[in-house]
């Protein structure tokens, strides 16, 4: 075991964790209410936002994944790239819309918003129990990134419940200060989590291309199949259309993620968010040298030297990040490189779980079990919400292979694309039908489970053959276009019979910007 | 609260540059010209981050009046 490395790493898992704890004082507000324990009283400022949507969105297992699949596939993983710039300008026009509503009506959820806008419970129920499933997988992913690391301190993971325990001691942390804080405490760790990343990506990012003798040397050593997108082949796009519709499809989803949602409604105003998305790229612009950490990793050689290789053949091209850190840095810096990962999995881990709890409250169990609940009762039966989510997720990584959680959550993004129709173009007009939108839920969800089930689960790409040509996209995309096409003929159909329901609780005025 | 502008057709076509930039595949799926030993592929779509960012905030200072704290 690196001792060192370990004991920086504990050290800084108890500062935040005490951190964690006392954020509950902070700004405090009436703390039986759910926007202040679910929304830390839509209070945050500008750089708070900045750091709390930055620490939600850029996950831990982003830091382990995105160079994984650089060092794996080559050019495709760098999809993450051009991803990250799409989200932020369609998130300016679209999202202040949104908070400036909420406000108005106190939503906590996009249901929320979807069930005043539109009157209909059960369509508010459908994005609700798409948001909670789509969220569940993508928790569980982030114990992968928690995993990696403790594995690569020397504690033998992934040996049953034993070698589990490291991860069930930072779970039972986290359910604990998230439990009595709220959104409070990965808004105050987030920028913790923040300085450890940004220091150990820029040592990263100094120190290896200059050991390894400059960019031109690491590209270099790349095959030059993996450098570029394979050209088209007789009629087939290949890559060169299923590279930009995944970006653009998961930047979509991106937004929709029931986490994106409740880190933008805690933000003070409208213009605290416009200003937060024009510095947020900074975040992009970190996760690009990220992913080129997968070609120095590839380009170093470590996964063939004697004492990095057995990593690299329990957690595959996953330790490409973990194992640049332990070549390369003294141990003390290891154990920060390795927090910084951690405490990566722990802020989004819990603005998740705090997203899905206010789902399931506000939108299942206020709306269908206890519709007359008092605010306190609310706010209760969403901190045990959170706890059952976590406790689901830590259980999901225990019991099950990895790979079931990788699969889902990459149907859990096709998922959430299909609650577009219903959010977004609500947000703009009440033109649609819900039985409509509905209707085009379902059909997008189930051609959407039918097309990833044909790779079993494995691939997100979908092969559309078109008039000789063979186009591979992004099934959440293909499926969306299906959704739209559906509520856009239904709408039109039940307009026309006189079927069509007009009923909205907000006004035009409610909607700004 | 401030109210701020509507975002009309520019504003549109200034958040859509950034966006149209890294999806044009044919254009940088290509090796030359490097910078600093790095491909074009991956340094032009590393350059439209804080490009992107420049756009919205020209976007930013056309429809938020300044001095709007919220």
């Amino acid at each position: 075991m690196n001792i060192v490395a370990t004991i920086v790493f504990v050290g800084l898992f108890l500062f935040i964790t005490a951190l964690g704890f006392l954020s509950a004082h902070w700004r405090k507000g009436d703390m039986s209410h759910l926007h202040e324990w679910g929304l830390g009283g839509r209070r945050f400022g500008g750089w708070i936002t900045w750091f709390l949507i930055g620490g939600d969105l850029y996950t831990a297992y982003t830091f382990v994944a995105v160079p994984a699949l650089v060092f794996g596939a080559g050019a495709l993983g760098f999809f993450a790239l051009p991803y990250t710039v799409l989200v932020y300008p369609m998130v300016f026009a679209i999202l202040p819309r949104l908070w400036v509503v909420a406000k108005k009506h106190n939503y906590i959820t996009a249901s929320d918003f979807v069930a005043g806008r539109y009157g209909s419970p059960a369509l508010a129920l459908a994005i609700a129990v798409t948001g909670i499933v789509a969220t569940m997988p993508y928790i569980a992913l982030q114990l992968v990134g928690i995993q990696v690391v403790i594995g690569g301190l020397g504690f033998p993971t992934g040996h049953g419940l034993v070698g589990d325990l490291p991860l069930i001691i930072a779970f039972i942390i986290l359910a604990a200060f998230t439990y009595t804080s709220g959104l409070r405490a990965p808004a105050s760790i987030a920028v913790v989590k923040d300085l450890l990343v940004y220091i150990t990506v820029i040592a990263l990012i100094i120190v290896v291309p200059y050991k390894l003798g400059g960019f031109g040397n690491i590209f270099a050593a790349i095959p030059k199949e993996h450098l570029l997108l394979p050209p088209v082949k007789d009629g087939n796009l290949g890559l060169q259309s299923f590279y930009p519709t995944l970006a653009f499809g998961s930047a979509l989803a991106l937004m929709l993620y029931p986490h994106a949602t409740t880190a933008v409604l805690s933000a003070k105003g409208p213009n605290t968010l416009r200003r937060n998305w024009v510095f947020l790229p900074a975040y992009s612009f970190m996760l690009g040298l990220i992913a080129l950490l997968g070609y120095m990793a590839y380009a170093s050689g470590i996964a063939k030297l004697p004492d990095l290789a057995p990593y690299f053949k329990q957690y595959g091209p996953q330790f490409a990040m973990p194992g640049l850190l332990l070549h390369y840095f003294p141990s003390w810096f290891v154990g920060v490189g390795f927090a910084a990962v951690a405490i990566g999995a722990l802020v989004p881990a819990a603005i998740m779980s705090i997203a899905a709890a206010n789902l399931f409250t506000r939108n299942i169990y206020k709306a269908y079990i206890n519709p007359g609940c008092s605010t306190h009762r609310e706010t209760e039966m969403a901190k045990l919400a959170s706890l059952v989510v976590k406790f689901g997720a830590l259980l999901f990584i225990v019991f099950l292979p990895l790979t079931y959680a990788i699969q889902l959550q990459l149907l859990g993004g096709i998922l959430i694309l299909q609650t577009l129709p219903a959010i977004v173009s609500g947000i703009y007009t009440r033109w649609f039908d819900a039985k409509a939108l509905l209707l085009g839920w379902a059909a997008g969800l189930a051609w959407g489970i039918w097309a990833a089930s044909l790779s079993g689960f494995h691939k997100s790409g979908y092969a559309l053959h078109l008039g000789g040509m063979v186009i591979p996209a992004y099934i959440g995309l293909y499926a969306l276009v299906l959704n739209f096409a559906v509520a856009i003929v239904a709408t039109l159909v039940l307009n026309a019979v006189g079927m069509a329901d007009k009923q909205d609780a907000t006004v035009a005025a409610d909607y700004a910007g | 609260m401030s109210t701020p502008k509507k975002l009309g057709p520019l504003q549109f076509i200034l958040l859509a540059i950034p966006c149209v930039a890294v999806l044009v595949i044919p254009y940088f799926n290509k090796l030359e010209p490097s910078v600093f030993g790095i491909p074009f592929f991956y340094w032009w779509q590393l350059v439209w981050v804080p490009l992107s960012g420049v756009f919205i905030a020209i976007v930013y200072k056309m429809v938020v009046p300044s001095g709007s704290g919220d």
